[in-house]
């Protein structure tokens, strides 16, 4: 409703202002008159009308004047065909000119069912500084004329992919660790939406797919606030109805025919799903995954699926080769591992040592060290003494 | 909306073009000056002489200061503007990946606050 609104009156604030009033102006209402026989349609042809009151009173007489005439010139709102404005809404959210923090507090705002303080909350940072970034993105759409419209063709790949990507971004930040449940939630539930609203782009179709996929092993993932890797969750803990949803979220996706990096990794989330894990078909993925999107954090996982086909020697040479990732945790822990099996003792506590120096979330430096515990190796140079203290 | 295509570019690039090059840039710079008016967008625009001809004024408790040169020194500078009025920040954004200092300089997309509309 309150994208209809947006869309009706072409202003964030005011529309939550005078849906607000409508509600409020229901609430007392309704008992009293009875329940309208379209308390959607009423609700938004009230908003209008007490936004119109609003307006009046406005004290800027420029803005008064352009929203007036606008809504002025609109004919009364069609009650019985209230138009959903939600995919506006979130291309309108997910603008390229505007910050990307701005996008992903927005969206969250706007489409999600959170309130600022929940979203600050999620973001780990003050309620005023969520306060005051959602008020500046407001201002921004406003004063700069970000259009409310999804945009034409020829704009839409480009626009659409900062869509998705702002979904994937909220999915991660809720992922964690540390783990935020209503993040998640909230980008599946968006993405669902999209997936809805825009059923023939395969690309949002693999993003849903991938995200209840990933989220389908969220009560396996974590085990006493410890990480647990893949092959060592416990299955019975998987959502299998996710699981069952995601499959059919890229069953629709690939028969659109036009693949995409989202479709892809969902096809590898969903054959880690399987009860046998076929190594072969996930490291074909992730080059073709690598070809799309060049990136070495892409290779280095192709070279995890390498060395469980080919072992470990053929995926330390891949790792090997990968510029650019000296500074990434799971590039030295990666290798570690793939060192550890190979019996290359020393070196693998070396690579251990330097993957918790680069990380310093709790449950993943705790897995860290336990693996150099289990090479019998020091968790830390003896110098360093605060690891050590018990 | 009306916005402004502020165009920052680095001058010392200019230098170092020959004659062709400058010739075939100007050339570009004119059709797009072209297609701005046949769409009905264009409303001004204007090269800047560099920015070694600028001049800094102020005025501190009723004292004015002149100096040499621009405002900021940057790596780019401002070298010309185009006003257009279009119907939203998408169209602004069209217009000014096409202008051709784009592809080596930084077109900033700046708009304008509408004029007071007189109350009735």
């Amino acid at each position: 409703m309150l994208a209809t609104l947006i869309g009706v009156l072409g202003d964030f604030d005011l529309a939550e202002d005078a849906l607000q009033d409508a509600l409020a102006t229901a609430v007392e209402r309704w008992p009293r008159d009875g329940v309208p026989d379209n308390p959607p349609g009423w609700i938004v042809t009230t908003a209008r009308n007490r936004a119109i009151d609003r307006i009046r009173r406005d004290q800027n007489l420029r803005r008064k004047t352009e929203l007036l005439g606008r809504l002025e010139e609109e004919e009364k709102v069609d009650e019985s065909t209230i138009p959903d404005e939600r995919l506006e809404l979130i291309f309108t959210c997910c603008h390229p000119a505007l910050a990307v923090e701005a996008r992903l507090a927005l969206t969250l705002r706007s489409l999600g069912g959170l309130q600022t303080d929940e979203i600050a909350r999620a973001f780990l940072v003050p309620e005023a500084t969520m306060a005051q970034r959602l008020v500046r993105a407001k201002r921004k759409i406003r004063e700069a004329g970000i259009p409310f419209r999804v945009p034409p063709d020829h704009l839409l790949p480009k626009r659409l992919a900062s869509v998705l990507a702002v979904l994937y971004l909220i999915f991660n930040e809720g992922y964690g660790p540390p783990v935020r449940r209503e993040l998640c939630a909230e980008a599946i539930r968006l993405g669902g939406i999209l997936a809805t609203l825009m059923p023939d782009e395969p690309e949002v179709h693999g993003l849903y797919a991938l995200m209840l996929l990933q989220d389908s092993r969220r009560d396996a993932r974590v085990r006493d606030g410890e990480l647990v890797l893949l092959e060592d969750q416990d299955r019975t803990l998987w959502d299998t109805g996710e699981i069952e949803a995601g499959k059919r979220a890229l069953d629709r996706a690939i028969a659109l025919r036009r693949p995409g990096q989202y479709q892809i990794q969902a096809a590898i989330a969903a054959l880690h799903s399987e009860d046998e894990t076929d190594w072969e078909q996930i490291a074909r993925l992730y080059l073709r995954l690598h070809e799309l999107l060049p990136s070495p954090v892409v290779l280095l996982n192709g070279a995890v699926a390498i060395a469980m086909v080919e072992g470990p020697e053929a995926g330390l040479a891949v790792a090997d080769s990968i510029d650019g990732l000296d500074g990434y945790y799971l590039l030295h822990s990666t290798r570690a591992d793939l060192l550890r099996r190979l019996d290359r003792r020393d070196e693998a506590a070396a690579a251990y040592r330097r993957a918790l120096e680069l990380t310093h979330e709790e449950p993943e430096r705790r897995f860290l060290r336990r693996r150099l515990q289990e090479l019998g190796a020091e968790s830390s140079p003896p110098f360093d003494a605060a690891d050590s203290m018990p | 909306m009306e916005y402004l295509l502020l165009i920052h570019d680095d001058e010392s690039v200019y230098a170092t073009l020959s004659e062709n090059e400058l010739s075939s840039l100007g050339q570009e710079y004119g059709a797009y000056t072209e297609a701005l008016k046949t769409s009905g967008v264009y409303r001004d625009g204007r090269q800047l002489q560099p920015s070694s001809a600028s001049t800094t004024v102020t005025v501190r408790d009723g004292e004015q200061v002149v100096t040499d040169g621009p405002f900021a020194e940057t790596k780019e500078q401002l070298g010309g503007f185009y006003l257009i009025e279009v119907d939203s920040l998408d169209d602004a954004i069209e217009w000014a990946a096409k202008i051709p200092s784009a592809r080596g300089g930084t077109i900033e997309v700046r708009p304008l606050v509408p004029m007071q509309v007189p109350a009735q």
